[in-house]
């Protein structure tokens, strides 16, 4: 056993002094394979934490959101729907949302407007959310002005603000009161944005959604597990987000482990030769290779992947933000809560360690088993 | 000290550091400061990824035409729609 242990040690010994005498290609090697596990590393810590946080977030949702279409695009709700959404047999109750968006001006900035119903957002008072604190350089007790539909600036004193631990919900929102959401967007009265409407039973929703689509064909109702699905879909690997950094990530390793396979350089095909004329044997010449890929991918996998969980969860992934932020003037700080997934990580471990060392060893396997001479003379 | 015991050293230390991630992860989430009740009673829709167009800040509920803007043949206008995608309709839905 000590023995067997040994002929390992002196042989990563012999590995890592051969790796060594090829520094530059051999660091710029590790450098590359460490960037490809690093960026699918950060994917899934990535999506994997947002879609966490999609389900809590969403697990608050309305059971059933019902909008108004006119031709084709979304109007206002008026609220004798909501009268008579209610009186459907299995719907607790349906309460009217008064919401839109807000163009700054001043800085480009688009805002989600919220009306709500909260005694802590009195007349004239706004909480708002870090996101629009940030660009705006306000705090609390101070004006936000805001400009009316008749041009008219509205002050609203800013009563809280949300911390950047909220951003995934709150970044660019402004909660008002119904009273000054109506003043700010001359929002007709007796009309809301749309209707959230909640229901006993779950397994009901289906029939609700029918009966209430029978009932004002102009109706869009949208279930909670269809607004849970659009986030799955979004986070799910075939999404747009996931799709375009995976493929491209996954054709750089292939391009890279291919040319690992496909050939030796004549340099280190003449090592082998050298090696096995000296008196070692395939299998001693395999373990080596088996070591140097191993050392090489090993280091780059655990590397790779710490560094990986500290560009997500510690520096909130900035090179995915930036994609995200697109043409933004606003936008949220991902704050996440780390979660890991071991069923991915063994499933990376295996997508890219294990591909790489076979890759390493055949060429070498195929090299090791000619003679030495023939080897050598390469 | 020797290479192999340095490598050997350092693939330890990074293991060591990577099978504690999980712990790390489970005492953050224990640690995490749920959302205000302000915000959890709004019941919102959906999470602010991208604040630039109405169909990628808010695409549980955005109407089918919304990424296309003015007409369905329009192109893509902003960054974030290639990146948020439409939800698609349900196929048995009312």
């Amino acid at each position: 056993m000590k023995r067997a242990f040994e002929r390992h040690l002196n042989i990563l010994e012999f590995t890592l002094a051969s790796l060594l005498r090829r520094k530059a290609k051999n660091l710029s090697l590790l450098a590359m394979y460490l960037l490809v596990i690093f960026i699918l590393a950060s994917l899934q810590f990535f999506v994997t934490a947002l879609k966490r946080e999609a389900a809590i977030i969403l697990s608050d949702a309305p059971d059933m959101v019902v909008q108004r279409l006119v031709a084709g695009r979304q109007d206002l709700v008026p609220a004798r729907y909501a009268a008579e959404i209610v009186s459907i047999r299995g719907v607790t109750a349906v309460r009217p949302r008064l919401w839109g968006y807000y163009y700054d001006a001043l800085n480009g900035a688009n805002y989600t407007i919220i009306a709500s119903d909260d005694p802590a957002i009195g007349p004239d008072l706004v909480s708002i959310g870090a996101g629009v604190a940030r660009a705006r350089n306000l705090a609390v007790g101070d004006l936000l002005p805001l400009i009316g539909y008749d041009k008219v600036p509205v002050m609203l004193e800013i009563s809280a603000i949300f911390p950047s631990s909220s951003d995934l919900i709150a970044a660019d929102m402004i909660l008002m009161s119904p009273v000054n959401f109506h003043q700010l967007f001359n929002f007709p009265s007796g009309q809301a944005t749309d209707l959230a409407v909640m229901v006993r039973n779950p397994k009901e929703l289906p029939t609700v959604a029918a009966k209430i689509a029978g009932r004002f064909p102009d109706s869009r109702p949208i279930l909670k597990s269809e607004i849970q699905r659009t986030y799955q879909s979004i986070f799910d690997w075939r999404g747009g987000m996931t799709l375009i950094v995976l493929a491209s990530a996954l054709l750089s390793f292939i391009i890279f482990a291919w040319d690992k396979a496909t050939g030796l350089s004549a340099e280190e095909r003449k090592e082998i030769g050298i090696l096995k004329s000296i008196g070692w044997e395939t299998s001693d010449v395999l373990l080596l290779k088996f070591w140097e890929g191993t050392v090489i991918s090993l280091t780059a996998f655990l590397l790779g992947t710490l560094l990986a969980y500290g560009h997500v969860f510690f520096l909130s992934a900035p090179l995915f933000t930036q994609a995200l932020k697109g043409w933004s003037v606003l936008y949220p700080h991902f704050q996440l809560v780390p979660v890991v997934d071991a069923y991915q990580l063994t499933v990376l471990f295996f997508l890219t360690v294990v591909p790489y060392t076979t890759a390493t060893i055949i060429p070498c396997w195929r090299a090791a088993t000619i003679d030495p001479d023939a080897a050598m003379r390469y | 000290m020797r290479r192999s015991s340095q490598f050997l050293l350092l693939t330890a230390v990074s293991l060591t550091l990577f099978l504690s991630l999980p712990l790390h992860a489970r005492y953050a989430q224990q640690h995490a400061h749920g959302q205000a009740a302000q915000l959890r009673r709004l019941h919102v829709t959906d999470l602010c990824l991208a604040t630039e167009a109405r169909y990628t800040r808010h695409p549980a509920l955005a109407d089918r035409h919304a990424p296309f803007q003015e007409h369905p043949l329009a192109l893509e206008h902003f960054p974030s729609g290639s990146l948020i995608l439409p939800s698609l309709p349900e196929q048995d839905k009312p």
